[in-house]
C-alpha cells in the first residue's frame, strides 16, 4: 500500500508573491523525503496544493501516475494522500477515540446513514494506533485537555486511521521536547518499514538528517537541491539558501541562481 | 500482558456507561410517560394548549440542533422552514377544498417542502462561515417574510384562514397534542442516532475544525446540507401542525423573528450540541414565556425580559445546563476520588494486575513485557476535566 507522489512545474502566485515558481519534485515509493528551505520558500503552499487546499497557477500533481490537480481536499484522502498541519490541529471537543473515528471509512456491512460510527474494526484499529503512539490511556477523554506534544501524537494517528499511502507531515518536530521527538522519528521508521511513504517539512535539521532518505531544498519557491542527506548537508546553494552564506560579498539572488 | 492492560479501564469506562445509560433511558420512560397522562390528568384546554406548546418547541429545539447544534453552524433563520409548513398546509387546504380531518393528510407536503426551501437555501448559506453564516440565514429569513407579504398566493397581510375543525370543545386539544408528542420523541430519537452515528461525528468534527475534517476525508457540504434538509423536514411538519392548531397563518406569525430567538436561546440554555439539553430548554422556557405573556399584557415587556433572559445564559451558563451540571458532578466525584488517593491507587493496580488473562504474576513477568501494564495502571488520568456528560 504506497504510491509515487510527483509534482510537475507547479507555480503559484498570491498578489504580487510568487510563493512557487515552476517546482517540480519527486517524492519516491517508499521513501521517507524531507523538504526543507528557510521561512517563506513555499513548502507549506506546496502541501497545500499537493492535499487539494490550493489550486495552483499551473502545473500538476500526480498520486500513483494519475493526475490529481485541483481535486478536493476530501477526495484526495480518499486517495491515500493524509497530512497533518503547521499549527497542530485535533477536534478538542472529541473524545481521542472519536478523532480517530472522523477519518475511518464508512463500513461496508453495516450501510445505514445512522448505524453507530466505527464498526468493532475501526474501534480496533483506532486503540491501536493510540496505543502505537503511546496515548491509548486517555482514549475516552476530550482530545482538548491533551498536551501540546500528545496532540502532535494524536494527530499524526488520526491521519493514519484509514491507511494512508502516503503521509505528508508538516513540522512533525516543531516545539515538541527532544523525548518525544524521538519518539516521532522511531514511529515514522516503523510506519515506513510497513510500507508507508512520508514527505516531511521540518526545520530541525538533526532530525531530517537522521530519518530522511531523499532531502529536497525549496527556496523562493523553486527546488534548488535534491538528493540524500549527506549530500544535502555539504551543497553550498542549500547552506547559501540557509544560512545566507553568500550575503556578504554578494546580493543573494545571485546566489539563489548559481 | 498489553491486552489486559487495555482491557481495564475499557470494562471500567463501559461499566459507568451503561449505569449511566440505563439511568438515562429509565428517567426517559418516565418523562414519556408524564407527558402521555398530561391531558387525562389535566383536561383543562388551557392546560393542553400549554403543553402542545412545549411540546412543539422540544420538538423544533431538538430539530434546530441537529443542525445547528452539532454543526456549529448557528441558524436565526429556521423560521423559514416552520412558516414554508405553515402556509404548505394552509396553501393545500384552501386551493383543494380540503376541511376537516383531512387537512392533516396535508402534514407529510408541508415536511417535504420545508426541506425542498432548505436545498437552495443551504446551497447558498452553507458557503461561508461563522458570523457570515448567521447574517446570511437572517437575511433569507427577511426575504421569505417578504415574499409572504407581497405574494397574492399567501394572502399578503391577511394571511390564510384554516378550515373548521367540528371538534368537541373539552378533547379538541387532545390530538394536536399527542401528534406533537410523537414527533417531539421521534426527533430525539433521531438526535440521539445522529449524535453516535458517523453523520454525526462527521457534524462534530465539522464544527470544532472543518478544515482539518477536510483532510480526513469528510465532505463538509455534504454533511452540513444533509443536516440542514433534515433539520427543516422536521420544522416543517411542525409548522404544519402549528397551522391548524391556532388556525390561520400571517407574514409576521409565520416568519417570525422571535422564533428563531426562541430556538437559540432554548438550545443555549439547554446545552448546544447535547441530545436532550435543547428539548429541557424548550420544556422550561417555554412555559415560562407563555406565563409571562399572559401575565404582562403589554408585549414587549415579555420580550424584553426574553432578552434579559438570553443575556443572563451567555453570562453565566455559556455552555448550558446538562454540560454545566454534568461537570459538576464530575468535578464533584473527582474531588472525593481525590480524597481518598491511596485507597483508589491500591483499587486501580490490583484491577490491572487482576485483570490479566493468563494470571501470571506480576513479578514473575520479565520488565519490558510488564511496562505497558503498569504505565498504564498508573498513568494520571484526566478525569477532573472530562467532558460533562454531552449526551
Amino acid at each position: 500500500m504506497t504510491a509515487e507522489l510527483r509534482t510537475e512545474g507547479i507555480s503559484k502566485a498570491f498578489g504580487g508573491v510568487q510563493a512557487l515558481d515552476d517546482c517540480s519534485l519527486t517524492v519516491a515509493e517508499g521513501s521517507i523525503t524531507g523538504l526543507i528551505g528557510p521561512n517563506g520558500s513555499g513548502k507549506t503552499t506546496l502541501f497545500n496544493i499537493m492535499t487539494g487546499y490550493e489550486r495552483p497557477d499551473s502545473g500538476a500533481v500526480y498520486l500513483a501516475g494519475q493526475d490529481i490537480t485541483g481535486e478536493s481536499a476530501q477526495k484526495v484522502f480518499g486517495r491515500g494522500l493524509g497530512r497533518t498541519f503547521q499549527l497542530t490541529r485535533i477536534f478538542p471537543r472529541l473524545t481521542l477515540l472519536e478523532n480517530m473515528l472522523v477519518a475511518a471509512k464508512p463500513s461496508r456491512e453495516r450501510g445505514s446513514l445512522l448505524a453507530r460510527a466505527g464498526g468493532a474494526a475501526d474501534r480496533r484499529h483506532a486503540r491501536e494506533l493510540l496505543e502505537f503512539t503511546g496515548i491509548d490511556q486517555y482514549a475516552s477523554a476530550l482530545a482538548g485537555t491533551l498536551s501540546y506534544g500528545q496532540r502532535k501524537l494524536l494527530e499524526l494517528a488520526t491521519v493514519l486511521a484509514a491507511d494512508p499511502a502516503i503521509v505528508l507531515l508538516d513540522e512533525p518536530a516543531g516545539g515538541v521536547n527532544p523525548s518525544l521527538i524521538q519518539t516521532i522519528a522511531a514511529r515514522i521508521r516503523d510506519l515506513n518499514a510497513r510500507g508507508t511513504t512520508f514527505l516531511i517539512v521540518e526545520h530541525n535539521m538533526e532530525f531530517v538528517m537522521g530519518l530522511c532518505h531523499q532531502v529536497t531544498v525549496l527556496d523562493y519557491g523553486t527546488v534548488v537541491a535534491a538528493g540524500p542527506p549527506e549530500i544535502i548537508s555539504t551543497d553550498p546553494r542549500v547552506l547559501d539558501a540557509y544560512l545566507g552564506a553568500s550575503l556578504d560579498d554578494e546580493p543573494s539572488p545571485d546566489g539563489a541562481d548559481a | 500482558m498489553t491486552p489486559s492492560a487495555v482491557r481495564s479501564p475499557a470494562r471500567l469506562s463501559a461499566g459507568v456507561k451503561g449505569h449511566r445509560t440505563l439511568l438515562t433511558s429509565g428517567g426517559l420512560v418516565v418523562l414519556l410517560a408524564v407527558f402521555a397522562v398530561f391531558p387525562l390528568v389535566f383536561p383543562n384546554p388551557l392546560a393542553t394548549t400549554y403543553g402542545f406548546d412545549a411540546l412543539i418547541f422540544i420538538a423544533a429545539a431538538s430539530a434546530w440542533n441537529i443542525f445547528s447544534g452539532y454543526s456549529g453552524y448557528l441558524s436565526l433563520g429556521h423560521a423559514v422552514f416552520f412558516g414554508s409548513g405553515m402556509y404548505t398546509v394552509a396553501i393545500g387546504a384552501k386551493d383543494w377544498k380540503l376541511s376537516g380531518d383531512t387537512v392533516f393528510a396535508l402534514l407529510p407536503l408541508a415536511a417535504i417542502v420545508a426541506a425542498a426551501v432548505a436545498v437552495p437555501v443551504g446551497l447558498v448559506a452553507l458557503r461561508v462561515r461563522r458570523h457570515t453564516f448567521v447574517v446570511i440565514t437572517i437575511a433569507i429569513f427577511f426575504i421569505f417574510q417578504l415574499m409572504a407579504f407581497n405574494f397574492s398566493f399567501t394572502g399578503g397581510t391577511v394571511g390564510i384562514d384554516a378550515p373548521i375543525l367540528n371538534w368537541a370543545p373539552g378533547t379538541y386539544n387532545d390530538p394536536f397534542y399527542y401528534l406533537a408528542m410523537v414527533i417531539a420523541a421521534v426527533t430525539l430519537a433521531l438526535s440521539w442516532l445522529i449524535r453516535r452515528s458517523r453523520f454525526g461525528l462527521h457534524l462534530r468534527a465539522i464544527r470544532d475544525d472543518e478544515d482539518r475534517a477536510r483532510s480526513l476525508g469528510v465532505h463538509p457540504m455534504r454533511a452540513k446540507l444533509g443536516a440542514l434538509v433534515l433539520s427543516a423536514l422536521i420544522t416543517g411538519l411542525l409548522g404544519g401542525l402549528w397551522y391548524y392548531f391556532i388556525a390561520a397563518v400571517h407574514p409576521q406569525s409565520a416568519f417570525d423573528p422571535l422564533f428563531d430567538l426562541q430556538l437559540a436561546l432554548m438550545g443555549f440554555f439547554g446545552g448546544l450540541g447535547t441530545v436532550f439539553g435543547p428539548a429541557l430548554g424548550a420544556l422550561i422556557l417555554e412555559p415560562v414565556q407563555q406565563w409571562l405573556t399572559v401575565q404582562f399584557t403589554n408585549d414587549y415587556l415579555s420580550e424584553i425580559l426574553l432578552g434579559a433572559v438570553f443575556l443572563l445564559v451567555i453570562i453565566f451558563l455559556p455552555r448550558g445546563v446538562l454540560p454545566t451540571l454534568g461537570e459538576r458532578i464530575t468535578s464533584l466525584r473527582s474531588r472525593s476520588r481525590d480524597r481518598s488517593v491511596p485507597v483508589t491507587t491500591a483499587d486501580g493496580g490490583a484491577v490491572a494486575e487482576g485483570a490479566a488473562p493468563d494470571g501470571a504474576p506480576p513479578d514473575g513477568t520479565p520488565p519490558d513485557m510488564a511496562a505497558p501494564g503498569t504505565s498504564t495502571a498508573s498513568a494520571p488520568r484526566p478525569a477532573g476535566r472530562r467532558e460533562g456528560t454531552p449526551s
